[in-house]
């Protein structure tokens, strides 16, 4: 009962906590629409009529105090209406709607591969620290750190695409329709094309998670509990794994899950490296042409993704880690 | 070198060196004892006198730079000094348990203590996992954690430190080993509940004829529950013999000292005294006796020669002139 | 002169001349800033003067007279007869003033608020540190891309090229404040209390002279760590930004944007034009970030 019960309030809070900064950020995208430029200028052309100005500023509601525009538009972003965009005259909306595959995609391998990786070379270099091999991965990931995540992306399109030839340069290959939902995963050329990109943007996030695994595992290795574990005769496998792994994964957990945040938002560089049709390619045309509209609801969008990763993060540490979980004073003997 | 064939543990000349980049350091220095079934010995010295350090030697948990350099470790008629890797870990928690200082770190906080007592038990003895956890519900129960069946499933955090030193007690002893190391295993509990754990420590000891070696700095500890002591200094042995021997008539002028400085052992006498000076430190040690710059009655011989090294069961102090001194 | 004798034989300097990475890392840092600072006096031709042009020049590969004009260029040349050593120099030149001006205006502001967050405390303490929050949960790259994009939209078409640089560096430095803020907070809470700080405010000094006299001296070697390994960001970012398009301006580009041109070749076959600003790039980001480690574990080992 008391666990649920704090369980139930850990959420609570952090729901609350979300809200508060998805709020703050709306203010912000809200800000560039209404502030940024003049949204009339923006939607009608060059022929306008001071009628035309004054029937659309009343539809706009641009009449309206601030904080009921604000409402308003938090209002309509709710239900998915960021407005039409400056440039494709289009709805927000729907041009994200049919970008949002491509990005999550790319997104969902790479952090897989980051992840995978990270974890197992950081074990692999924590364990062997005095190995040649560990110590050969250690160098090179500072070198991946130094590396900026475009030129990684020119090294194996120039490497792969022009000198080899075996994978494509650029775009998604052919992709499957299945509902609203576009999909590269079920097309061979879908599929070669996910992984040069993938292998791009997961490298840098791979190199961060596989440098905090095998710092937390070193200094968990030192523990008590582990020296214990060792003078009860446990195989080293059993030590290392069950019970030094577990620990190190706790903290690990946080990092990594803002880290997964992080590659929807540097998707951002290898869709452009990779003219992979993206909501990323999307976001930067819209920078370089001032598109307002969808400059904010990707803000948003994004956001919200960040805010809820969080939340998951925050809820699964709560599970893993079992001193954050029960009441202590009832269970204090 | 006269083993002592009926001795769970034999330790004999063990030197253990911390090479670092200007000196090797030493540490242990030619320690020898014997520690006999159901026996307790009490190791009694400051911080840094090697105690724990001759301990993580017996076991094989040394940390590398610090290794053994030499000498030789029997247990129960074998040699173990030189068992690396596979064949000292079979070892460990089989035939040596051992009990670490502070119950609050040495459990692992994300299994529960069912989880750690299971996979020891299931390591080490040839049982199914229906068994292990009978066992491990017995072992629970004989440490005196009271409804051991329901308990079985906290975590370590939902534990008082005494009930979790008691947890370790049953961790340490669930493989039946024949001898364990227990360092400093009341330091970091509370007065009140440092007579139980030893009163249980010393109960289950005798019951299973468990050879111990208690490792601690608390003259109380060694007085209520040992049966003889082994005062060291500097990596050196100064003073073994029969608890109660050392205890009224310490032979060794360190060992004076101590009894001297500490309330319970000078019960009686007038007032507290205390030994001048601090320990060397080991990369600055004295010629001659370890301890000769701190005695009041250190003579040129003391500054020239090292002290003389104690046989086990034979001298009592490691000083040459024990009988002087006393004449 | 003793002082830097003092200097020599302080402990960091000790630490310096033990790390044979860090004396290579920092020399060719020198080198490079000094080339780009110098650029105007070592590059061969000023690559944005249109009279010293060529365009039958085009496309000279390294260390091969040209076909047409039979000059010799040491890195060869881009599409229109650009001298790629001599474009690297000013590129670099932008790059690092980017870099460095961000880094001080990200530090001038971080240390202030983290300060004042810290010295002060109550509401304000709380509004700065929880902007702070919400802004670390936002890549810093992201950041920077928003303010850009929002700058770009209040700035007048015909001005955009001009101030292009300076809301770069904003930009950049806007979304590196907050590893600043936190670290001089943290130590500022920790000096508050102490004993000298107390005697100045009772001997009446102001809280300004106080942060500043007392406080200050004690964060400066945590901050001198995170303002380097920050400078290595900031260089990156930078080149990120104008890669995509949406940093230095084509009449001022910068070492990124000199890649993004150069990617357009290397379908072609021309890779110097985009291999000899790349490596430049990463030499550059490398140093600086071996220099900024070897710091960090030489002033600070708790630092991580």
């Amino acid at each position: 009962m008391a666990q649920a019960n704090a369980m139930l309030a850990f959420t609570i809070q952090r729901v609350f906590q979300s809200i508060v900064v998805l709020l703050v950020v709306g203010l912000v995208a809200f800000s560039m629409f209404r502030f940024v430029g003049d949204p009339i200028d923006n939607m009608l052309g060059q022929e306008r009529t001071d009628a035309d100005i004054e029937r659309l500023r009343g539809e706009l509601g641009l009449d309206q105090p601030f904080v009921i525009q604000y409402a308003k538009f938090l209002g309509k972003a709710v239900q998915g209406d960021f407005g039409v965009s400056y440039r494709q005259g289009r709805p927000v909306s729907s041009i994200l709607k049919e970008r949002a595959p491509a990005t999550l995609e790319l997104a969902a391998v790479s952090g897989f591969l980051a992840i995978f990786f990270g974890v197992v070379l950081g074990v692999f270099t924590a364990i062997r620290r005095d190995g040649v091999a560990a110590n050969i991965v250690l160098a090179t990931s500072l070198i991946g750190v130094s590396l900026p995540t475009f030129l990684i992306g020119i090294l194996l399109i120039y490497l792969f695409a022009v000198e080899l030839g075996w994978l494509p340069s650029f775009g998604r290959g052919d992709t499957v329709k299945i509902g609203g939902w576009t999909t590269g995963f079920l097309t061979w050329s879908g599929l070669q094309a996910l992984i040069l990109p993938s292998i791009t943007l997961g490298l840098y996030q791979m190199t961060l998670i596989m440098r905090l695994v095998r710092s937390e595992m070193l200094e968990v290795l030192r523990a008590d509990y582990i020296r214990f574990a060792r003078a009860r005769g446990l195989k080293e496998k059993t030590v290392n794994f069950r019970h030094a792994l577990k620990n190190t994964l706790v903290p690990v957990i946080t990092v990594t899950g803002l880290q997964l945040g992080a590659i929807i938002a540097f998707a951002i560089i290898t869709e452009t490296v990779f003219q992979w049709p993206g909501v990323g390619l999307l976001f930067i045309n819209a920078i370089q042409f001032v598109d307002i509209p969808v400059m904010a609801a990707y803000l948003m969008l994004i956001s919200v993704m960040f805010v809820g990763i969080n939340l998951i993060v925050d809820i699964l540490y709560f599970n893993i880690d079992p001193r954050l979980r029960v009441d202590r004073s009832s269970a204090e003997g | 070198m006269n083993r002592n064939s009926e001795a769970t543990l034999s330790v004999r000349d063990l030197i253990v060196d911390i090479p670092t980049r200007h000196s090797v350091l030493r540490p242990v220095d030619r320690v020898s004892f014997d520690i006999a079934p159901g026996e307790i010995l009490g190791v009694v010295g400051e911080s840094g006198a090697g105690k724990s350090m001759t301990g993580n030697a017996v076991i094989g948990l040394l940390t590398r730079p610090a290794h053994i350099a030499s000498g030789e470790i029997w247990l129960n008629g074998d040699r173990i000094d030189h068992l690396q890797g596979e064949p000292m870990r079979r070892l460990r928690g089989k035939q040596i348990g051992m009990v670490f200082q502070d119950p609050l770190t040495s459990l692992n906080p994300l299994l529960t203590i069912g989880d750690q007592l299971r996979e020891t038990i299931l390591e080490h003895l040839d049982v199914s996992k229906d068994e292990a956890h009978q066992r491990a519900i017995d072992g629970l129960k004989e440490v005196g954690i009271p409804a051991a069946e329901e308990r079985i499933d906290a975590y370590p955090h939902q534990f008082s430190g005494g009930m979790r030193q008691r947890v370790v007690i049953a961790l340490a002893l669930c493989a039946e080993p024949s001898f364990i190391i227990a360092d400093e295993p009341t330091t970091a509990l509370d007065v009140s509940v440092q007579a139980q754990i030893i009163a249980l420590l010393r109960r289950l000891c005798r019951e299973r004829q468990t050879a111990v070696m208690l490792i601690t700095h608390d003259m109380g500890v060694i007085a209520e529950a040992t049966d003889r002591v082994a005062v060291m200094y500097a990596g050196r042995l100064a003073e073994l013999g029969p608890t109660k021997d050392v205890l009224t008539d310490p032979k060794h002028p360190y060992s004076i000292g101590l009894m001297g400085s500490t309330p319970l052992a000078s019960a009686g006498k007038e007032r507290l005294t205390q030994i001048e000076g601090a320990m060397p430190r080991l990369d600055s040690l004295p010629d001659g006796c370890a301890f000769h710059p701190r005695c009041e009655h250190a003579r040129e011989r003391c500054r020239q020669n090292p002290e003389p090294r104690l046989e086990a069961y034979q001298n009592r102090a490691a000083c040459w002139f024990v009988e002087d001194l006393y004449l | 002169m003793s002082a830097l004798i003092l200097a020599w034989h302080s402990d960091v300097a000790w630490s310096f001349r033990r790390s044979p990475v860090a004396v290579v890392s920092l020399m060719v840092v020198l080198i490079l800033v000094l080339a780009a600072v110098f650029a105007p006096l070592i590059a061969p031709y000023n690559p944005f003067d249109p009279a010293s042009l060529n365009l039958m020049n085009g496309f000279s590969k390294p260390m091969e007279p040209n076909a047409f004009t039979g000059d010799t260029f040491w890195l060869g040349t881009d599409d229109q007869g650009r001298d790629v050593f001599s474009t690297i120099l000013y590129g670099m030149r932008i790059s690092l003033f980017v870099g460095f001006t961000a880094v001080l205006f990200a530090l001038v502001l971080g240390v202030t608020l983290g300060l004042v967050a810290g010295y002060v405390g109550g509401w304000t303490e709380t509004i700065i540190m929880r902007i702070a929050d919400v802004q670390l949960t936002f890549p810093a790259i992201l950041v920077a891309m928003l303010i850009f994009g929002i700058a770009k939209g209040v700035t007048p078409v015909e001005h955009r090229d001009e101030v292009a640089i300076w809301v770069l560096i904003i930009a950049i430095g806007l979304s590196d404040w907050v590893q600043f803020a936190r670290v001089v907070r943290g130590a500022t809470l920790v000096e508050r209390n102490k004993e000298y700080v107390m005697a100045a405010k009772l001997i009446g000094r102001k809280p300004g002279a106080i942060m500043l006299r007392h406080i200050l001296p004690n964060v400066l070697s945590p901050v001198l760590v995170i303002a380097t390994i920050s400078l290595a960001l900031a260089i990156i970012a930078e080149a990120t930004l104008s890669f995509l398009g949406v940093g230095a301006p084509p009449t001022q580009p910068s070492l990124g944007t000199l890649i993004r041109i150069g990617q357009g070749f290397l379908f072609s076959g021309e890779w110097w034009i985009i291999l000899f600003p790349a490596v430049t790039l990463l030499v550059l980001a490398l140093s600086v970030n071996l220099l900024g480690d070897w710091l960090r574990d030489a002033l600070n080992p708790k630092l991580r």
